[in-house]
């Protein structure tokens, strides 16, 4: 079974279709990557798995996305339930006007958990996973808008693994960060990916390139190719995905 | 017109000079084995240096787009093959140059019943005409002029296995021309190789136009579109 299936999806804002008939099957403990000029629907499709559309009064949705199996969009479901297990960094770090720890703990304080052994395990695990853990263990209680941006990023990342979910999405994480602290994000999800599902949107094709193994190229709200992101970046089968990624478009 | 489309259409303009000067090499080595012109001869191998500070130029350029210009799909597959063509092309060369210098080294005409008999000529114009189309394969992007050059090699191949028993033959008739007759052999030997250095150059046109690869295939694979 696929970790994440979108089947036939249509998105609209208002009168505007955004996503057009979208069907794409993600791969359990993958990275894929959403590539795509400005306004081709990409983080739009992106959000539509944490449900983080809904906020938005004019959004409607056609179609069926479903994780494990299951339609996310059923009535049954509950949304709060649904975040726990697909977190999301996005391309600005944005941490809480608080310490560290209280970062990474957020998600759990807000499930009710009080037990600081837990929450002290939680935090370490999570800090090590997001490579950040060597950098900041001795000031877990300094607030966390004293840390660099690569390391706020990475703080951020901390948070979202903390309530363990099994689905990760990124919008441009390291969009906002130098080449080094780039780097670092892009290394941390490919070590991430042993446990988790990636899903990344990304404007710098190198990056796509480098950390995900399939890549979905969308234009103008639909899917144009979803491929091993070798053949994509080596010998993609549609003109516009090679319009796209050598530079050529429009 | 972007830059990187810009630096690639340089590329090809640099490999289109290298090639040209190695095919003139083929041909003037040709012009001097037919008429046993030595100074013609001194001229290819001349012209050897120049082949390769092409070699070296290009290897150069590649280089820089690889690492500047990140290039991906069709033109990854062009800066890939330009680089590979470029060391066939200055094999190519060094092949001429080898004929050359045994134009150089032998002391009298090619006899004109041996090269009628081993077929040399034919063959040589056989190479020449491959490398020929192959370039215009490579200058107009046409897949279907390089495959022709896979059936040509056939023959050369053909004159090459064939090429022992009749000079072998020869030798027994003619002990005195067993020098120039040894040489001619040589000379068939490198021919051949040329058809090979032909033969892979169209592999990588077709490789970086339609993203086949066509090494180790048979013919009637390689002919299939």
């Amino acid at each position: 079974m696929n970790k994440l299936e979108a089947r036939n999806v249509n998105v609209f804002y208002g009168p505007n279709q955004v996503i057009k008939d979208v069907s794409i099957s993600i791969k359990k403990n993958t990275v894929t990557a959403f590539i795509g000029p400005s306004g081709c629907g990409k983080s739009t499709f992106l959000r539509l798995f944490n449900r983080m559309n809904d906020y938005i009064d004019i959004f409607k949705m056609e179609g069926r996305i479903e994780i494990d199996g299951s339609d996310i969009y059923d009535k049954q479901i509950r949304v709060e339930e649904l975040r726990k297990q697909i977190g999301m960094v996005f391309q600005k770090p944005n941490p809480f006007p608080k310490t560290i720890y209280e970062n990474v703990i957020y998600g759990l304080r807000i499930q009710g958990i009080k037990d600081k052994k837990i929450l002290d395990e939680v935090v370490e695990k999570s800090l090590k996973q997001a490579a950040l853990w060597e950098e900041v263990k001795d000031k877990l209680k300094n607030s966390a808008l004293a840390l660099s941006g690569g390391q706020q990023q990475r703080l951020c990342i901390a948070r979202t693994l903390a309530v363990a979910p099994t689905v990760i999405l990124m919008d441009e994480p390291a969009s906002a960060l130098d080449p080094i602290s780039s780097a670092k994000v892009e290394e941390l999800i490919y070590e991430l990916k042993s446990q988790y599902t990636i899903v990344i949107v990304t404007h710098n094709m190198q990056q796509a390139g480098r950390v995900s193994d399939t890549t979905a190229f969308f234009y103008m709200g639909e899917l144009v190719e979803h491929d091993s992101t070798k053949m994509i970046f080596t010998n993609p089968k549609n003109e516009r995905t090679q319009n796209y990624i050598t530079g050529r478009f429009g | 017109m972007s830059h990187l489309d810009i630096e690639l259409q340089q590329l090809k303009a640099e490999t289109i000079k290298m090639w040209t000067l190695v095919n003139l090499q083929l041909n003037k080595g040709k012009e001097s084995l037919l008429n046993l012109d030595k100074d013609l001869a001194r001229e290819v191998i001349l012209s050897e240096r120049r082949v390769n500070a092409y070699e070296l130029k290009l290897d150069r350029d590649c280089e820089n787009i690889f690492a500047l210009f990140n290039p991906v799909a069709v033109d990854l597959r062009f800066v890939l093959a330009v680089l590979k063509i470029n060391n066939n092309l200055e094999r190519t060369g060094d092949i001429a140059e080898g004929i050359a210098k045994f134009v150089i080294n032998v002391d009298h005409n090619f006899d004109k019943q041996l090269l009628e008999l081993t077929r040399a000529v034919e063959m040589y114009e056989a190479a020449i005409n491959m490398m020929n189309e192959t370039l215009q394969a490579f200058d107009q992007e046409n897949t279907a002029i390089a495959r022709k050059v896979f059936q040509q090699d056939e023959l050369l191949d053909d004159i090459n296995i064939k090429a022992n028993a009749v000079i072998a033959d020869y030798i027994r008739n003619h002990p005195e021309c067993i020098e120039s007759a040894l040489y001619l052999l040589s000379i068939i030997r490198k021919l051949e190789r040329v058809g090979d250095q032909a033969k892979n150059v169209a592999e990588e046109i077709i490789f970086y136009i339609e993203a086949k690869v066509l090494k180790h295939r048979s013919i009637v694979e390689k002919n299939k579109k």
